[in-house]
């Protein structure tokens, strides 16, 4: 039943290392392929307004609501506002949907979303604060959603200022 | 006195990790044969390790049930106003806490296997108590140097600072536990694949052993990961079950190695295949619940910057990976070559489907591995990028479809060699339900590309699972052929739930006054009206929200938006219809200004998603495959263990039962 000799299993052992390593390479190239196009940018408002990403394309735009700017439109669902950051450049933002806890004038926000072709920002998805001790830097590339599982297993943000 | 008393338990539990990790490598030292005086003090170092470090846990979980705020993990956490529940659940919702745990659940498990473990040879049970020792040890380091949870407090506080919200939820007071339970579980198969290594006995009957503690780990995994979709689902609001983000990946990643393993591990077993590689998965497994470990506790994931906020313990655990992982590959590499073949199989055999669906395995784990890091690494250079479902689903796809293909055809498929043309029907079936169920799925609608393949490869999954139960008497067959059936056909049921929920799903936003109705998925759902309500520890608004269908009897669902006060916080909670076709979700927003008539309208978010409910049937369905498994061995074992008693004629014809269902009859082993 079992005489092959070692060189035949020897063989069918090289064989499929190789179709493994094949395999494994082939995933590594798409993966870097994939992650070169679809990679989600972060964009403040001031590298947004020099170098805008090409209308459509998705990316992230994070900065401060700023005050006076929320408004709601007559549905009731729809809001504008308009996001500024460390410089004078301001982007408008458009958002229909359930507004995040704490999005507040004046506090910080992450927009995922799309630049549309008359220079507004589409929103998909708003990001805002999340407690007092969180601030905007480390709110960047960080969902909402991760940020309570990162807290269930961490104590980001609930040390207590000692 | 409790925080003094979990501490010492500690650090004699971690001595007791020195002198088993000491004690089984001596013991590796006499010859073979010979008496090893050494090894004698493995097993119950273990076993009282075991003892120490669930006292130290169930201290721990005693000072937060009566809530001592004179201990700082306690004061930081906690809050004596909690529900009691939550009291006890908040013992791991936090770092030092959750470590503990961990800990405990990893000497518990070493302990197991010292003290039940009787069938390995005793050189490699030494050695794998020392390695399982050697990892202990660093977990025990990492807790004491740098994560100590009895740390007490100079003065005790007035009052705890409170546990986050959103964790006062039943969901995710299970989803940790059940995931360490799963990472342990594969610390103790890589000890053991180390022991194994080390001995040079990769062998049929190591792989038996091994393979329990892979089911069991791979259960609990599959559970975690099930649960945790699901408190995500319904406890954030947004109406997703996965969002491939990085702490979900860091749970599937060792998943998915660890469903490798499983299938090397039983090929390892019923026909002496796979040694080299299965040693390999068994490295890769561990490495990856390390790594996932590593990515949750450091902040690296919050974001580098917040790793530089606690570098001790990303730093700390850090080493460790690199230390058990670098000494496992280093040995690998080192060994591997001296681990004879195993038997030889064709490509179209049971052996070669399961090698082609591991390679799949282990390239989606390649895939999601680079994605979960690839911000990380750019965030070094400055440049933030998130990656997201626009990568991940293609990417992981790719491999997907030719996985899941394999996967329906495999287990029909005979061990050894066999040739396609015996199960020519199988194929023409399976065949036809995937193209017809293309075809019609295409002509209903125009649905994007992936949940359309998903809906007909699901569909075709589903009738598979049960071929290769085709012309067996089913009283006769094997308990654990039936945990394969049920597992794969849950594969099938949660694909189907994830394909329908992506094509399918409708969702409306709209502003609603009280009495008006928004219409959605054929269901007509009325805002009766919105009010204040308090719970222990929040204050809310809850809308009542009237759902009916076609004008029937309307059905009374509450969203909320609450607010806790200690911390500041609001969260939403959605409010479900559940029917056998779908799900119906309910969240309630802000307050949106007046209608036409002055009226107050507040936001409403609703989703008609159906068949969402087959995602986690089916994680149920493949868990408790997985478990049916686990008994259907424990009971083979059983008997061979007794035929063991009765002589060494009926042991052959039991191997051969053991050895899988419709497995050639095991060539006689060469003496050892």
């Amino acid at each position: 039943m079992n005489t092959t000799t070692g060189l035949k299993a020897k063989h069918q052992r090289m064989v499929l290392v190789v179709i493994a390593l094949v395999a494994i390479i082939g995933a590594g190239l798409l993966a870097v392929w994939g992650l070169r196009n679809q990679a989600n940018y972060f964009y403040l408002p001031e590298q947004m307004a020099e170098a805008p990403p090409a209308v459509g394309q998705a990316v992230r735009l994070g900065g401060m609501v700023q005050p006076g700017s929320i408004e709601t439109m007559a549905d009731g669902v729809t809001v504008r506002f308009v996001v500024t950051g460390n410089e004078a450049s301001t982007i408008p933002v458009r958002y229909s949907g359930i507004l995040p806890d704490l999005f507040v004038e004046g506090s910080g926000v992450v927009a995922e979303g799309s630049l549309q072709g008359d220079g507004t920002f589409l929103a998909t998805n708003l990001l805002a604060k999340h407690d007092e001790n969180y601030v905007p830097r480390e709110l960047e590339g960080l969902e909402a959603h991760q940020k309570a599982e990162t807290v269930a297993e961490t104590t980001v943000g609930i040390e207590p200022s000692s | 006195m409790i925080a003094e008393l979990g501490l010492a338990a500690l650090w004699l539990a971690a001595a007791l990790a020195v002198l088993q990790m000491v004690s089984g490598a001596l013991a590796l030292r006499s010859g073979e044969g010979e008496a090893a005086p050494m090894a004698l003090y493995a097993r119950p170092a273990a076993m009282v390790q075991a003892a120490l470090a669930v006292l130290a846990f169930g201290l721990l979980l005693y000072a937060f049930a009566v809530t001592d705020l004179s201990i700082k993990l306690v004061a930081t956490n906690s809050h004596s106003m909690k529900p009691f529940v939550y009291k006890l659940t908040g013992t791991w919702g936090n770092h030092e806490g959750s470590m503990l745990l961990w800990v405990a659940v990893l000497a518990l498990s070493g302990g197991l296997l010292a003290g039940a473990e009787k069938r390995l040879p005793e050189r490699t049970m030494s050695a794998t108590l020392a390695v399982q020792g050697f990892v202990a040890l660093g977990f025990y380091a990492f807790l004491l140097l740098s994560s100590n949870p009895f740390e007490r407090l100079p003065v005790p506080a007035p009052e705890g600072s409170g546990l986050n919200p959103l964790l006062q939820d039943i969901g995710l007071a299970i989803h940790p536990p059940t995931l360490y339970i799963g990472y342990v579980g594969l610390s103790v198969a890589f000890s053991l694949a180390m022991g194994a290594l080390i001995t040079k006995r990769v062998t049929p009957e190591f792989a038996r052993v091994m393979r329990p503690w892979v089911l069991g780990a791979w259960v609990f995994l599959t559970f975690g990961i099930t649960a945790g979709s699901y408190w995500a689902y319904y406890e954030l609001g947004w109406g997703g079950w996965w969002f491939w983000d990085p702490v979900e990946n860091a749970s599937l990643m060792p998943w998915l190695a660890a469903t490798a393993l499983l299938h090397s591990v039983s090929v390892l077993a019923a026909r002496d295949a796979l040694r080299t590689w299965t040693i390999m998965l068994g490295v890769l497994a561990f490495s990856m619940s390390m790594l996932g470990t590593f990515l949750v506790r450091s902040g690296v994931l919050t974001s580098v910057h917040a790793f530089a906020v606690d570098p001790e313990r990303g730093t700390f655990i850090l080493v460790l990976l690199g230390l058990y992982i670098g000494g496992a590959l280093g040995l690998f590499a080192w060994r591997a070559s001296s681990i004879a073949e195993g038997k030889r199989f064709t490509a179209t055999s049971r052996e070669g489907a399961l090698v082609f669906n591991n390679v799949m395995l282990s390239a989606i784990l390649a895939i999601v591995l680079l994605g979960t890091l690839y911000p990380l690494l750019t965030e070094a250079f400055d440049v933030r990028v998130s990656v997201g479902p626009p990568y991940f689903n293609p990417a992981s796809a790719i491999f997907a479809i030719p996985m899941f293909l394999v996967m329906a055809v495999g287990p029909l498929l005979r061990w050894k060699d066999d040739k396609p043309a015996r199960i020519q029907f199988e194929l023409s079936l399976l065949a036809a339900i995937l193209i017809s169920a293309i075809s019609l799925i295409a002509i209903l609608g125009d649905y994007p590309v992936l949940p359309v393949l998903g809906l007909a490869l699901a569909l075709m999954l589903g009738v598979a699972a049960f071929l290769p139960l085709r012309g067996r008497k089913l009283s006769r067959v094997p308990v654990a052929v039936w945990g394969m059936v049920l597992a794969h056909f849950g594969v099938a049921v949660a694909l189907f739930g994830m394909a329908s929920e992506s094509a399918f799903t409708e969702e409306r936003l709209a502003a609603v006054a009280q009495g008006q109705s928004v219409e959605v998925g054929g269901f007509d759902v009325t805002l009766e009206n919105v009010a204040p309500v308090a719970g222990p520890n929040w204050t809310a608004i809850e809308a009542r929200l009237a759902v009916s269908r076609d004008g029937g009897e309307p059905i009374i669902i509450a969203p909320q938006a609450r607010n806790f006060w200690s911390p500041p916080q609001a969260t939403s909670e959605s409010a479900l219809v559940t029917r056998w076709n779908g799900q119906l979700y309910a969240v309630i927003g802000d307050e949106a200004g007046v209608d036409a008539a002055g009226n107050p309208r507040w936001q409403l978010r609703l989703w008609w998603k159906p068949f969402v409910t087959f995602i986690w049937y089916g994680g149920l369905l493949i868990a408790l495959g997985g478990i049916l498994s686990i008994a259907g061995r424990v009971q083979v074992d059983l008997k061979r263990r007794t035929a063991a008693r009765l002589g060494d004629e009926r042991r052959e014809d039991l191997r051969a039962l053991g050895a899988g269902p419709n497995a050639p009859p095991a060539a006689p082993e060469p003496a050892e």
